[in-house]
């Protein structure tokens, strides 16, 4: 379930080239939207900016409730429209951890008041994300979970992951996955190769996810349940998720852009904003990450949204947090960084920010037709930006693209038929 | 990318040797020289720091890093202070971005620090105007040590063109020897790094060394460098036991061959890494490294504060 700020539905016309890579749809058009849905959609000549189904992220972390300094629902959906999204889900490590109908129902409360963008929430997998016990899961999908993960800690036990997979069948709902072995990833701060060896980092093997990922996938083969995998960032991650694909596993993946673009190189910066888990890894597990994307293996792009205060990354690279902010760049850094170098098509990574994850959650895709709520993004691919510390709506500033100038920006936001953002001229 | 690179200018910190070329390692061991002469005078102090302030911050326990940054300081007629992690506000939860601005509000010109986390000294250089010396770091780095290696070996030697060095142990956690290995590399030496797999991480032949399990492997080295098995930053277990270690990695007399010689950072575990028989014999070189110490740390001081930014000067063009 979905949830927004109710409010009056807009009337707008859009126009320019519209891309919508799953319909089959790429040549210039009109949408005009009248009340929050499209009432029709006509040729026009060829215009300024390109419009598409507006973009999905099944992985932000709203930091609410527990650290509302960090993240709010109102800054963190208001940072989703800036970045053109129409729909995002949060993840419940929050504290407490959302693992009851009680702190699900006080979310989807503050969501229907402030939330700028529709929000789903996650709820844990296990209580308190502990690994011990299930939650009401019956009970949670019927309060309007949009899915269950213990994300930021992997379900530890394979037979609480069995078990959880064989219980989640009572409701319509995913299983999303953080795949970490921890007594391979303890103590561990970088991706395991030369530059974690050189500097002396604790080293994060790529074994810890990829062994965690096939034990997974194992499983949900054997109990015939779907199941997602978050954040990929080995490419023997990659390799299981083929095999298991292959072998008629109903497995979905989704990859950041952080780990689409950057490798462990990166944190020779000694950048506490180089940071996240999983990390950054070597050049050919980002080609892998970037060839299973194009393939579709992996069909979501997911931002892993992590705010952070300042005071927590202003320390020391290996007393830093994991995680790194993204809703605001997403498109852009991959824009920048695929698609105009010629590594991704623009199509394909308009397709995996929007039906893909839609796809992967069960959720309405965007589409662009006559008759369907409004859920548009408007992109000038031209428009080169900044990204400054003072440019977010996140109340959190700890991207890793700090100073660097970006091709391409999101102009207009349409989410749920009402406008969400609309650029300065 | 560019092709262009030019070179980068030298830096007004010593945080890592891996920004250092090999006339900067050149420069400092031929400053540590001439300043042990003038330690052989009856007055032992030298007027050249005279006014400056030298702060040593150190969250890690230390004896010669610290005794030696002291008295190099002292011996250059420096102002210096001595800020431990214990008894201090950093007792009382202080992040170090705290208490490196707070030193900072008293101008310090350099700032030696010691902490158990990579990257601890530049976040003090990104934090404050002073001199930052990096007095190890983690896991990473301990650049002074690997000086004051190069200093002893030199002088023990006669060269380090050419040296062939082993490094025995527990690399995996060891910042001196990733220090050594790298500023070996830049003098033209070469180094075989030798232990068992689980303290040999993969990947770091990347610094310009060769890796070898095998204890024979240190036959025909020049120098013997035995590393500290650091069992204080084992979460757990990386070799069965250290009676099993001893066997197969220890320095004992039968493994030294005639003309070799012995060096180790300290603190020794004697009996483990290094037998005491092997300790105090004239073939290791400890307390030479201990003597080296202080008058490489003189020479990075006086270079940090004089040198490095009159030649920043002129390669940009504004001296």
């Amino acid at each position: 379930m979905l949830v927004g700020r109710n409010g009056r539905s807009d009337s707008l016309a859009l126009e320019g080239r519209v891309v919508a890579p799953a319909q089959g749809i790429d040549e210039s058009l009109r949408i005009t939207v009248t009340d929050g849905v499209i009432s029709a959609i006509e040729p026009c000549p060829v215009g300024h900016l390109v419009v598409a189904p507006a973009f999905v992220d099944p992985h932000v972390h709203l930091r609410t409730p527990g650290r509302e300094d960090e993240e709010t629902i109102r800054s963190g959906t208001e940072a989703a429209a800036a970045g053109g999204y129409c729909a995002i889900l949060a993840m419940p490590n929050t504290d407490p951890v959302v693992d009851s109908a009680s702190v699900l129902g006080a979310l989807l409360d503050g969501a229907r008041q402030e939330a700028v963008v529709p929000v789903g929430f996650m709820a844990a997998i296990s209580k308190g994300q502990l690994g011990d016990e299930l939650t009401e899961m019956a009970e949670l999908a019927a309060a309007g979970a949009a899915a269950f993960t213990d994300d930021g800690r992997p379900v530890v036990s394979a037979g609480l992951m069995r078990r959880a997979l064989q219980y989640s069948a009572l409701t319509e709902l995913r299983l999303a996955l953080h795949c970490e072995e921890p007594s391979l990833s303890r103590g561990g701060h970088a991706h395991e190769g030369d530059v974690s060896a050189e500097l002396g980092i604790g080293p994060y093997p790529s074994t810890a996810e990829s062994l965690m990922v096939e034990r997974d996938l194992s499983l949900a083969g054997a109990e015939e349940r779907p199941l997602h995998l978050m954040h990929l960032s080995a490419r023997e991650s990659i390799a299981a998720l083929d095999h298991a694909l292959a072998s008629g596993v109903a497995a979905t993946g989704e990859v950041t852009p952080h780990h689409l673009v950057l490798t462990d190189e990166a944190v020779r910066s000694l950048d506490t904003n180089t940071k996240m888990n999983p990390p950054l890894r070597a050049a050919d597990d980002r080609e892998a990450l970037r060839d299973a994307l194009r393939r579709g293996a992996i069909s979501c792009v997911a931002t892993d949204h992590a705010p952070h205060a300042r005071q927590e990354k202003d320390v020391p690279f290996e007393e830093a947090p994991f995680g790194v902010t993204g809703l605001e760049t997403a498109f852009s850094a991959l824009y920048t960084h695929l698609v105009l170098p010629g590594s991704l098509s623009l199509e394909t990574l308009l397709e995996r920010m929007s039906a893909g994850p839609a796809r992967a959650f069960g959720l309405d895709e965007p589409r662009i037709e006559v008759g369907a709520r409004a859920n548009l993004v408007g992109v000038d691919l031209d428009a080169e930006w900044t990204v400054t510390e003072d440019g977010f709506r996140s109340l959190s500033a700890n991207s890793w693209l700090l100073g660097e100038t970006l091709r391409g920006r999101v102009v207009t936001t349409v989410a749920d038929g009402r406008i969400v953002h609309e650029a300065a001229r | 990318m560019s092709e262009l690179r030019l070179p980068a200018p030298p830096s007004r910190h010593l945080l890592s040797i891996a920004d250092l070329e090999r006339t900067d390692v050149e420069r400092i061991l031929d400053t540590a020289a001439s300043l042990a002469g003038s330690l052989e005078r009856e007055v032992k102090k030298l007027p050249t720091l005279r006014g400056r302030t030298v702060v040593n911050l150190f969250y890690e326990s230390s004896t010669r890093t610290l005794a030696s940054f002291e008295l190099a300081a002292k011996r250059l007629s420096a102002d210096t202070m001595s800020l431990r992690s214990s008894g201090s506000s950093v007792d009382k939860g202080e992040s170090l971005k705290d208490t490196a601005l707070t030193l900072a509000a008293y101008e310090p010109d350099v700032i030696v620090v010691r902490h158990p986390s990579i990257g601890a000294p530049q976040l003090v250089a990104r934090l404050t105007d002073a001199h930052v010396v990096n007095a190890g770091d983690g896991k990473h780095q301990h650049p002074t040590q690997a000086l004051l290696d190069l200093y002893a070996m030199r002088e023990a030697l006669g060269r380090l063109e050419g040296l062939h060095v082993a490094v025995v142990g527990d690399v995996l956690h060891s910042r001196v020897a990733r220090s050594l290995v790298q500023a070996l590399s830049l003098v033209g030496a070469r180094s075989i790094l030798v232990g068992p797999p689980t303290l040999v991480p993969r990947g770091i032949e990347s610094l310009g060394c060769e890796v070898s399990h095998d204890i024979g492997a240190i036959a025909g080295a020049d120098v013997v460098y035995v590393l500290r098995m650091q069992q204080e930053r084992m979460g757990e277990a990386f070799v069965p036991s250290l009676r099993e270690y001893t066997a197969l990695y220890g320095i004992g007399p039968e493994r030294v061959r005639e003309g070799q010689v012995v060096m180790h950072p300290g603190p020794m575990n004697r009996g483990i890494e290094i037998d005491p028989r092997v300790a105090d014999s004239p073939a290791a070189l400890v307390t030479d490294q201990v003597r080296a110490g202080l008058v490489v740390r003189m020479a990075v001081l006086y270079d940090v504060l004089t040198v490095l930014p009159v030649e920043a000067r002129e390669r940009a063009g504004v001296a």
